[in-house]
């Protein structure tokens, strides 16, 4: 599968690493946050070592950008950065303009994830996914969470022992 | 009528400003309290601070039964936001966006919002028609078309020079309006045969402007 993640924090960088050592083909795109003379891997801190996939730097937003990231070849884009509306213009013109089948949006307001689902837009919001796994967690609903928990705690296993590129 | 205006920035204020001296009546959503207060201190209790991509602001504003909402805050992705939110939940018949990067005219347009505001583009336009461009500029799209007004002067060896306009190898749909000679305009239609030195002034479809220039410039 090609897949384009748009905004490579703690999420995108778990998921692109995730989707990479599965063998598919991963491209990220982040705005910078460092100064442009350091390496270009420093601008994706959360991107484990062993990714081998592209990474570029710029606005997920942009057109161009999304075509330097492989997006008309994508089968999958997913918008994740930090902005709701970011989010939600990177996922539209992924769908409407070039045609991704499937396209996932992060919108941590409930409102507008349900307002755009509605659109066609498939959105997830971390409010409701996280409160309503942390209300089961309190509640000692195992049912909820069981499942989510357990694959979760496995990735973090992995990601621990992942091997330290020393400088 | 009544506007909505999202974003109270220099564009938002000052719009909210000249909308209400021409009487009509103005509420501005702000996000940031300090600028929200500034702004009720100079134009009268009309802002709401709130966020305006959220779906409860915009009810709140009154997007439902505002004749338009204009959204000129300085990030694109938020103002693209603020028009679907209002044309979905409020159903607000008019939603104009501000687009600060000219590339996402057409990627608004592509998703639902049929009328933009580049300054980026308008001020392109006013330093294209001051520089010398090859003679083809076009002057400004007209609002709520995909129509724009184009002038191109005749000059020795281009395409239209002796030729009459219904012989111009301009795309269907574009029209040529008027035609400006020794300082008069003149009607234009298709037995009209250019000289050198005239002004035509054309009517085209914006996206097919490079059809449009290589039939008057060459």
């Amino acid at each position: 599968m090609n897949v384009v993640i748009v905004g490579c924090g703690r999420v995108g960088g778990f998921l692109a690493g995730l989707l990479d050592a599965e063998g598919h083909r991963v491209s990220v795109v982040d705005i910078a946050s460092e100064s442009p003379a350091r390496a270009e891997r420093a601008w994706f801190p959360h991107l484990p070592h062993s990714f081998k996939g592209e990474t570029i730097h710029g606005d997920g937003t942009d057109l161009d950008i999304l075509r330097q990231a492989g997006v008309e070849r994508a089968d999958a884009v997913l918008a994740l950065t930090e902005g709701d509306n970011r989010n939600l213009m990177a996922a539209q013109i992924a769908q409407k303009i070039f045609g991704v089948k499937r396209v996932i949006a992060k919108v941590n307001d409930p409102v507008r994830a349900q307002t755009y689902r509605k659109m066609g837009i498939d959105t997830f919001s971390r409010t409701t996914i996280l409160g309503t796994l942390l209300h089961a967690m309190l509640q000692d609903d195992r049912e909820v969470g069981e499942v989510l928990i357990r694959k979760s705690l496995a990735h973090e296993e992995d990601l621990a022992h992942e091997p330290v590129k020393a400088r | 009528m009544y506007f909505v205006v999202a974003g109270a920035g220099e564009v938002g204020f000052h719009l909210s400003q000249a909308l209400l001296e021409a009487g009509h009546e103005v509420t501005i959503i702000e996000a940031d309290r300090r600028r929200a207060n500034f702004v009720q201190d100079k134009l009268g209790s009309i802002v709401m601070n709130a966020a305006a991509d959220e779906g409860r602001a915009q009810m709140e504003a009154g997007c439902s039964r505002a004749d338009a909402l204009i959204a000129v805050t300085g990030d694109d992705a938020k103002n693209l936001v603020i028009c679907q939110l209002a044309k979905l939940n409020c159903h607000t018949p008019r939603v104009i966006a501000r687009v600060n990067n000219p590339k996402n005219e057409i990627v608004f347009k592509t998703l639902g919002i049929d009328e933009t505001i580049s300054s980026t583009r308008v001020l392109m336009n006013v330093i294209e028609q001051e520089l010398p461009s090859g003679g083809f500029m076009p002057i400004m799209p007209l609002a709520g078309t995909d129509i724009e007004m184009i002038e191109a002067d005749v000059a020795p060896g281009t395409p239209p020079a002796g030729k009459t306009i219904g012989s111009l190898r301009l795309p269907s749909g574009a029209l040529v309006a008027g035609v400006f000679r020794k300082g008069k305009l003149l009607h234009a239609d298709e037995d009209t045969k250019l000289e050198i030195g005239d002004r035509v002034i054309v009517f085209a479809a914006t996206a097919s402007e490079s059809e449009v220039r290589k039939a008057l410039v060459g």
